[in-house]
Formats: C-alpha cells, structure tokens, sequence
C-alpha cells in the first residue's frame, strides 16, 4: 500500500469538495456520478495504476486509463490535479471560456492525463481494447483500465466491444462499469432495464467481480484483485456498485443531480459534510 | 490535348490493397483493421506478410474506429478497412469524436464509394461520403483516379500524422498515371494544359475529363484538365491560376453536387475569384442496382455530359 485507507479517504474527501465547488463555480456539470465515483479514481491513481504524472501521450510502460461516461470529467479533473498532472488552480477554470479543463475531457487543449476525448458515450471501451491491442504488438505488459457508465451500456457499441475483447483474448484490460443505477430520465431499472449485467458479460467471456464502489478498502483490494485476474486469456469486468452522490446526503440515491449544479447555500450544506484536507485550490 | 493511353485496367482499391502492402513493408507501426471484407478491400497481402499487425474486427465498424484510434495511442498507424457507406455515414460520430476532435492517427480507407459499386444499390452506394467527411475539422480527404495514384496516396498517408479519409472505388478503369508518382497530399496535379475551360475532376471522373477533353478539341475547344485528388486542403493556388486563364470551370466529381468537390471549389471562387461553374455530380439523390456504366451514364456522370457542361459554361463567360 501507498497510502492507508484513511489517507485515501481524506485524498476522496478533497475531491469531492473541488467536485461541488467546480460545478457551484460554473452553475453546470455533473456532480452525482462525479460524487459516486470519487473513491475509485482515488484508489485507481493513488494506489493502483503505475502511472507517471510528466504525461506522455504513449505513456510507454504505464498503465492507462480511459474514461468512457466523460461527463463526470469533474472527479478527473480534480483527481489529476491532486496527483500532480497540472495545479490545482486551473479546476476553477472548469467549463469556461479557454479553459483546458472541457465539460467534457478532450485531448483538443493538451490537459495532461487525457489521451482521448469522451462525452458521446459508449465509445471508451473500443478505445481502450485498441489501446491494450497496441501495448501487446509493443511488448508492453502494462495494464489498460476504463470506467463505463451503468446507463452508457444501453449504447450498442459497448456490445460489439465486448464481444470482441474475450475473442481476441485481450487479457489485460480492466473495465469497471459505474453500476449506479440511475440516468438522466431516472433509475435505469425504468429506463431501459440492464438486468442481470454479470451473466450477460459473462456470457460474452468475460471474467466479472463485484465491488462496493464506496467503501475505500474494498476498491482497492477489488482492483488489485482484478490485476491478478489478467493475462488468462479474459478481459475483466469489475460490476463496481456506487451510489450517486455519494458523500453529499441531499445528493445520494436520485437521478436529480445527475447533471444539476448546487446553488449558494447548498454548496454549504455539502461542503459542511466534506472535510478539506488537502486544501481548496 | 496532351495523349494518355492505357494498357490495363484495374480498381483502384487493388491500388489501395498494393499501397498498403507497401507502407506495411515500410513502417512497422502500421497496422490494418477490417469488418468482415478483407477480399473486398484487397486486404490479403498485408494479412499473408503481417498477420500480427492485422486485426479482423467483424461486422462492428464503430468498435472498429475506436479500436483504430485507441491504437494510435501506443505510436500505431491504423489504417482501417470497409465501404465508404460504413466508413463514414454509420460511424460518423465515433470518427468524429474519437478521431478527428481527438486528433488521432487513424487512416479511414473506404472502397466502393459512389455509385460504381453497381449491382448492390443504394443502401450500399455512397455520395454524400466526401461531404460528410470535409466537414469534420482537420480531416485530409483524399480521392485518388486510378491504381497507381490509389496505391501511391496509401503509402502517402502512412507517412503523414492526422486523421486522412481515403476514399477509392470497386470497378476496373484505366491505369494512366505514372506507375512511379510520388503522390503529394494536397497537391493539384495538371492533367493536361489548356486556355478555354479548367475541368477539375476527382476520383473515377479524371478518366472522363480526359476522354471529353478529346472530345472537346475535335470541336476546338481547348480544355485545361486538373485533377484534385485530394478535396481538403484543397489546392486553392493551382485552381485560381487555372480559373484566372480560362474563365470558367467544370467540376467532375463522383458524388452529390451538395457537399462536394465542386461546392470546394466553389466557396474558394467565389471568395477569390468568382466565376462561372457548372457541376457535373449526381443531383440530391440515391443511387440504384444496375452496372456501373449505366449508373454513370442515367445519373450524368459520363464524359458526354462533361462536354455539354464545358459548352455550357464557356457560354456564360462574359
């Protein structure tokens, strides 16, 4: 371990005050997943992905990481920031004119971290087989980590990719899907069901195990798990469950704040809920 | 009017098939994809010689384009493989993001493009292809003549860094172009020297510029006969040069007349240098099943009506 639990957790603390401070600052963005997924991109760059943070776009013996629901571009944002990819003064320049920080991540301004745009969703997976595919013909055995969004799976491309990925045993590749169950026009059980996700990748070929997003521990021993899971011959698929909102009480368990900003006073009650400890950028 | 002959006729996606061959041999950072028509791009020879650099994706053209583009991100040079219908139309918003807004390495290699696929109609013709990929923000669109300049351009764009659509055709036609060119992206190549008209001509339409040009000088006119092969960047210097000795000008394009070479050309005249044009392109419509030749001929792509535009134009200069 790099960090203890609790130093991951106080690391999620920060990243969830710039969340709501940087979607406060610019009245949009999408906080609930944002939120609902601190504590991975926290496990994921403080503790499980060798990454350098003097950002090449090759990243040549790294793993990499791709982030296919690009909307909750606030929790990477602030992620990067903190791990030493650019200052954390430039988060309060979140969607704004000539900022390098796009309400979706994009390559198009040079931020480093970012090594393809996303937002149209369901296309980070194919991108990221294409990036595992790339490190094998170089001999390189690093790992190539995703995030997808729960609701994003809806969007056929993610079944063409996974269909594709166990047939071509592209075995070092680690996606995790934000299993929140909610998306814009409410829970996705309403929505368009995706009943039971865990057979239907499996069935696929996929190796598929089950986390609790939220709980720091189990992220971080469920990615590590996953790592020793590589290189048989199946990608993996990690059903991570979140809660939208996670950390803010008014934000949790709805689709409501799925791309809805904080007004003045709200901004207070969830900052009252959220520690700084690493300091507000 | 300058004499081109031939002595074979061949596709220009064999030209394609031999250009990536070659740039396979070349570069070992090139890498092909395909979805489920390999024999139909010519993909064999790269497949035989570099089975590891070529990846069969299936019928999935927008799991394709990702993977293209996620490769380039390890220094790979995709070229990926399938019609021009599914190379543009089906997968034009994972080109457009995944691609072009996130600058990537990605060689889109489109065959049986306009309506020279023939038999297999509409559904499977394209002529909106051209249009649809110059609209995307620095896209290189290419649309080579014949074998030669098709295999010369693929080699060309391997050695290029950014997204290229290359955009070649299904029939055999003549082999006229110098086996040896050096292609040049974003460079006119002047077919033939004249002062009456300037037909500019992309794509399977430079072979019938060439045979209305014959034509044209047994009525005394004499035509200057450019061909633009690649459509973005065009090259606005070799036109105006042109248009400012004839007068006029004839574009010859493949593809519907909205969106195309000759709305390129227009948009660079009309800012620089207005002058009088006529279209020869499909007019706003599908195609159909028949032969190529009676495709060409029906929707008035035929060096008959190539004429009839220069004689037409060459009326309205003042």
């Amino acid at each position: 371990m790099k960090h203890t639990i609790k130093e991951l957790e106080d690391i999620a603390s920060q990243i969830r005050r710039d969340i709501v401070r940087m979607v406060h600052g610019c009245q949009s963005g999408h906080p609930g997943a944002s939120l609902g997924c601190t504590d991975f991109f926290t496990a994921l760059y403080f503790e499980v992905l060798n990454h350098k943070t003097d950002f090449t776009m090759e990243g040549a013996g790294e793993d990499l990481f791709f982030l296919s629901n690009g909307h909750i571009s606030p929790v990477w944002y602030s992620t990067l920031a903190h791990a030493g990819y650019f200052d954390k003064s430039e988060l309060a320049t979140f969607r704004k004119l000539d900022s390098r920080l796009q309400g979706h991540p994009t390559t198009h301004e040079h931020l480093p971290g970012i090594r393809i745009a996303s937002g149209s969703l369901g296309q980070g997976l194919s991108v990221a087989i294409g990036a595992a595919l790339a490190k094998k013909l170089n001999g390189d055995k690093s790992y190539v980590f995703a995030l997808l969004g729960d609701g994003e799976l809806q969007e056929g491309q993610n079944w063409e990719a996974a269909m594709f990925a166990p047939f071509n045993k592209v075995d070092h590749l680690i996606a995790s899907v934000d299993y929140n169950g909610q998306q814009i026009d409410g829970p996705t059980n309403k929505v368009l069901a995706l009943d039971d996700l865990q057979a239907k990748f499996e069935a696929f070929g996929w190796h598929v195990i089950n986390t609790d997003g939220n709980d720091m521990q189990a992220i971080v021993e469920g990615l590590h798990y996953a790592k020793t899971l590589t290189g048989k011959g199946k990608p993996i698929l990690n059903l991570m469950s979140t809660q939208m909102g996670a950390g803010v009480d008014f934000m949790m368990g709805t689709h409501k704040w799925h791309g809805t900003a904080p007004n003045d006073e709200q901004l207070a009650v969830a900052l009252a809920q959220l520690p700084e400890t690493l300091g507000d950028y | 009017m300058k004499k081109y002959t031939y002595t074979e006729k061949k596709d220009t996606r064999s030209g394609f098939g031999a250009g990536l061959h070659e740039a396979g041999k070349k570069n070992e950072n090139v890498v092909a994809l395909c979805a489920d028509l390999v024999g139909s791009l010519k993909m064999e020879a790269f497949i035989k010689d570099f089975p590891e650099r070529f990846t069969q994706v299936g019928i999935a053209e927008a799991n394709m384009i990702g993977i293209a583009a996620g490769m380039t991100i390890g220094g790979k040079i995709p070229f990926t493989g399938t019609f021009a219908n599914f190379s543009t139309g089906r997968v034009y918003d994972q080109i457009r993001q995944s691609v072009a807004y996130s600058n990537k390495n990605v060689k889109i290699c489109a065959s049986h493009a306009g309506l020279t696929l023939g038999e297999d109609g509409a559904t499977h013709q394209i002529l909106e292809d051209i249009g649809l990929m110059k609209m995307l923000p620095g896209m290189v669109v290419i649309n080579p003549c014949d074998y030669n300049q098709t295999k010369a351009a693929t080699i060309a764009i391997a050695e290029y860094e950014g997204p290229v659509y290359l955009r070649f055709g299904r029939p055999v036609i003549p082999v006229f172009t110098d086996p040896d060119q050096k292609f040049e992206i974003g460079k006119a190549w002047m077919v033939n020297e004249g002062t009456d008209v300037t037909i500019i001509a992309t794509g399977h339409m430079v072979w019938k510029a060439i045979e209305a040009g014959e034509k044209l000088a047994e009525l005394g006119i004499d035509a200057e006969i450019i061909n633009i092969h690649t459509i973005k960047p065009l090259d606005d210097e070799a036109i105006l040069k042109s248009v400012k000795k004839t007068g006029c000008v004839v574009t010859c394009e493949e593809h519907n007349k909205f969106g195309g070479l000759g709305e390129s050309v227009a948009r660079l005249l009309t800012t620089e240098l207005p002058t009088p044009q006529e279209f020869v392109a499909t007019n706003d419509t599908f195609g159909e099943s028949g032969t190529p030749d009676q495709l060409m001929s029906k929707y008035g792509l035929d060096a008959v009506n190539i004429v009839e535009a220069v004689q037409k134009v060459i009326g309205r200069k003042k």
